[in-house]
């Protein structure tokens, strides 16, 4: 018997790591990990509530998010490529194209 | 004991979390968070999701950690450097992820009441199991849907393939 606002709270720790990651990395290696941390910690919080609810809704959304991450990755990390390609670093910092 | 269980996984989590913030070399960031994604794969199980921890442990710790490494060793990404960029982030940052996760979780512990409890093993209706249920919302009334997303990693496999080829 684990009280749910438990798994939330966890949720909302991981969604928090997560965000703080994003803004403090500078390897875009590494934000693009910390974006896949907070979908952990979203799906999460859809688990617990189809687990209160008692509706397998939640989790056929985890399904469909799992799916989409998953081609995410594979374009995220061909743009890492691409990127690295063309300009041999990287540092978020450097990849300042579109600034001025 | 499911208290217990919970507890281990939920403290793996939380520092496989901060170990992804606070080392410096991706490779090291990239495992930390592997550990992140089989302690959810547990608590997942806690709640009843069982094809959910599976296919955690199978998608996100197997197949997207493993695409993740293999480009961190392609590009011989190292430890990255402190910028003034990053100074800004600590400043501005850190206060306000730490009131998001107070806000949150002082939220959630206030309506703790109308949550209730996580039984371990609780199937959502009696009898049939978390499979059986999840196939059968997926493939009567979310077909449409699910055969869409068929398309959309085919897309998602043309466009990786298009976007990581060396041009001639």
């Amino acid at each position: 018997m684990v009280p749910i606002p438990y798994y939330l709270v966890l949720a909302a720790l991981l969604f928090s790591i997560g965000i703080g990651a994003f803004l403090i990395k500078r390897n875009i290696i590494t934000v693009f990990m910390s974006i896949e941390l907070m979908l952990n910690a979203v799906n999460l919080t859809f688990v617990a509530f189809s687990h209160v609810h008692r509706a397998v809704q939640g989790q056929i959304f985890v399904f469909f998010v799992m799916v989409v991450a998953a081609a995410e990755a594979a374009v995220g990390l061909a743009i890492i490529i691409a990127i690295f390609r063309a300009r041999q670093t990287l540092d978020v910092d450097s990849i300042n194209l579109m600034k001025n | 004991m499911q208290l217990a269980l919970f507890l281990i996984f939920a403290v793996l989590c939380v520092l496989g979390a901060l170990n992804l913030l606070l080392q410096r070399s991706p490779i090291n960031s990239a495992l930390s968070l592997v550990v992140v994604m089989l302690s959810l794969a547990v608590i997942y199980w806690t709640l009843g999701a069982e094809f959910l921890a599976a296919a955690q442990v199978i998608v996100y710790s197997g197949a997207i950690m493993v695409l993740f490494t293999f480009v961190i060793m392609l590009l011989n990404a190292g430890e990255e450097v402190k910028t003034r960029g990053s100074k800004v982030a600590y400043i501005v940052g850190v206060p306000a992820v730490l009131c998001v996760a107070a806000l949150l979780s002082y939220t959630f512990l206030h309506e703790r009441a109308a949550l209730g409890y996580a039984n371990l093993g609780g199937r959502l209706n009696d009898g049939a199991s978390n499979m059986a249920e999840l196939s059968k919302v997926l493939f009567t009334d979310l077909l449409l849907p699910f055969e869409v997303t068929s398309i959309l990693i085919l897309v998602a496999i043309l466009g990786a393939v298009v976007l990581a080829r060396k041009d001639n």
